[in-house]
């Protein structure tokens, strides 16, 4: 086996011992639990309520465009934290960037702002 | 604490950044950005036109630039920019150039088009630059992740531009088909990308080639998949067979403007992309790559010919067409010779100004609602509209590789460009494949002479200026240098890719 393929043999093992990790779990408790069945075990969990339609709704096109935009700010975190920590290492140059970069997000929210995206009515 | 204080006390390493060498990308970014807020931000309607001339200005600047360039690097000169990261070679000059030009005739097709659709508004022509600045970072990517973000830059633009005319469910439809199906390649690419770093431990292409030029790999399955994988990325790009089949319902759902840009840019970026990949980063591994080129080239020609003479559409046919197109495109990629780079590099300057011509005519052609593209619409266009019939017959011509005309040059440098590097089999599949493609060309010419109109009492076409501006253009190229082709060849010849 070559040296590259059995570095790979780490990944085996590992996705192994998960797998078997969760047939150990759920099996012991199969064996070992009491089998009451009632309705109620076989509806959908919802926050300990009982939930109010199927778990197939379809929920409005307008959650999509929040969900796009929320996405787009959240990604903009990811990068902005790290950035912040080592500010002074990365001088005016990092400045210059990050602001070049949250100007172009920016840019991009005014633009959805102008076009009533973000109105629900 | 402590670690955090030493953490803070190194300073980063800051690149240098060249602005000159990526100026004609940033002109088109920022001219797009600019464009999409100065129009969003308006309350009042800008006068007609506004966004078109802003292109073209915007086009026009990064030609500049570009042209400042060129007189850096156009006695074989080469640099690279930004870290490393783009290289500033005749090459990328000559795809940067070529990229412009395909912007400029573009928004002159989309003006008229976007109003008679009441689809008229920044996203177009903004769209058009992201993906024009995309295809121009792949042309001068000198790491495989500045490629990839050329690509995604190029393609992500190009899926909505599909998707632009909003009441055409064609027009969705092809968006999602070249949506999915480019995000599908897109990971082959980038998984390309990540075994071809494993072999050789770098993402830079100079890196890449100095590493397989001193190194022999016991065994190379892990770069040899990896080159394949890249292999499949841009070969979706510029529509080779077997990975074409986007591409027929995807230039016929667009709105045909798009269409064309999509013809000129994203082939000519994706061959930008080829031709570096493997001319000059893996020249060493050739005799790996060549037979599954060659392959490539041969499908695509015969499916791309054969398979155009059954269409009744036209739009359809042009992209058939153009997947015949790319094979001979390829077989220039496949000699791996600077004559046949040279060769394939005048082929997509040709095509360039071929298939925007010709879809300049089919956007007339099309009416409003953009769905007359059957070939009965063009019947007795010659009586109709002479002018408009002439200039789609010479656009055709050239296509077929017709004499006086750049298309009849490109074939034949590519072709003898596969001669001269013995590939004979090569050479006689595409001169097969252009005589069969010839009869649907042909046929499109002998419905609109031969044929008379049946519908008489059909509104007059109206062929509007800015489509006039962008015929003569096209034209003007197609027939100019087809006569005189020492410029445009000398500019082909000199755009030498940076060997590493």
């Amino acid at each position: 086996m070559s040296e590259l393929l059995r570095s790979y043999l780490t990944v085996a093992i590992f996705g192994g011992a998960g797998v078997g990790m969760v047939a150990l779990m759920l099996g012991a408790g199969r064996l070992i639990r009491p089998v009451r069945p009632q309705p109620a075990k076989y509806v959908n969990y919802e926050c300990g309520v009982d939930p109010v339609g199927t778990g197939w709704s379809q929920s409005h096109i307008r959650y999509y465009i929040f969900a796009l935009l929320f996405v787009m700010f959240d990604v903009e975190a990811v990068f902005v934290f790290p950035w912040a920590v080592r500010l002074e290492a990365l001088g005016v140059f990092g400045l210059v960037e990050m602001v070049v970069f949250i100007a172009v997000l920016a840019l991009g929210l005014v633009y959805a702002w102008r076009k009533g995206v973000l109105k629900w009515a | 604490m402590s670690m955090l204080a030493a953490a803070t006390s190194t300073p980063i390493h800051v690149p240098r950044v060249e602005w000159v060498a990526i100026l004609p990308e940033l002109i088109l970014v920022g001219a797009a950005l600019v464009l999409l807020t100065a129009s969003g931000l308006r309350r009042a309607r800008l006068p007609r036109g506004v966004h078109m001339i802003a292109t073209i200005a915007a086009a026009g600047g990064a030609l500049g630039a570009a042209w400042y360039l060129w007189a850096q690097v156009s006695d074989g000169k080469a640099r690279d920019a930004v870290a490393g990261a783009v290289v500033v070679d005749g090459f990328s000059v000559f795809f940067m150039i070529l990229v412009s030009c395909a912007v400029v005739l573009g928004a002159l097709l989309a003006d008229d088009y976007l109003r008679r659709e009441d689809l008229d508004g920044p996203e177009f022509y903004a769209l058009m630059m992201l993906s024009a600045s995309g295809a121009m970072f792949m042309a001068a990517a000198n790491d495989l992740i500045v490629l990839f973000l050329g690509l995604e830059l190029l393609s992500i633009s190009l899926y909505v531009m599909a998707g632009l005319h909003l009441r055409r469910s064609e027009s969705q439809e092809a968006a999602m088909k070249y949506f999915l199906l480019g995000a599908f390649s897109s990971a082959f690419f980038l998984y390309g990308i990540a075994l071809v770093y494993g072999a050789t431990g770098s993402t830079a292409l100079p890196a890449i080639a100095d590493f397989l030029r001193t190194n022999v790999l016991v065994s190379n399955g892990l770069l040899v998949g990896g080159l394949g994988f890249l292999l499949v990325g841009l070969g979706f790009k510029v529509a080779a067979v077997p990975f074409h089949m986007w591409t027929p319902d995807v230039y016929q759902g667009a709105p045909t403007p798009v269409t064309g840009f999509m013809a000129a840019a994203a082939k000519a970026a994706g061959f930008a992309g080829l031709l570096r990949v493997l001319f000059s980063t893996f020249i060493t591994y050739r005799l790996d790559w060549q037979p599954v080129v060659w392959a490539l080239a041969v499908a695509t020609l015969v499916l791309g010919s054969v398979v155009a003479l059954v269409q009744t559409d036209v739009k359809r046919m042009l992209a058939y067409s153009s997947i015949a197109h790319a094979g001979y495109v390829l077989v220039g990629v496949e000699v791996a010779t600077s004559r046949g780079t040279a060769g394939a590099l005048f082929y997509l300057l040709a095509y360039t100004f071929m298939v925007l011509g010709s879809f300049g005519v089919v956007t007339v052609v099309g009416r409003r609602g953009d769905a007359a593209h059957d070939l009965d619409t063009y019947r007795g266009l010659a009586s109709r509209r002479p002018a408009l019939a002439l200039a789609f017959t010479i656009f055709l011509l050239a296509q077929a590789g017709v004499p006086p005309s750049t298309g009849f040059l490109a074939k034949f440098y590519v072709i003898g460009a596969a001669v001269e590097a013995r590939a004979y089999a090569l050479a006689i599949i595409a001169m097969v494949a252009a005589v069969v493609a010839a009869f649907f060309y042909l046929r499109v010419i002998v419905v609109m002479y031969m044929t008379a109109s049946e519908e008489a009492e059909s509104p007059r076409l109206r062929v509007p200026a800015g489509v006039t501006v962008a015929l003569a253009a096209t034209l003007g190229f197609t027939l100019v240098f087809g006569i005189v082709p020492g410029t445009v060849f000398d500019f082909a010849r000199h755009a030498t890719v940076l060997r590493f």
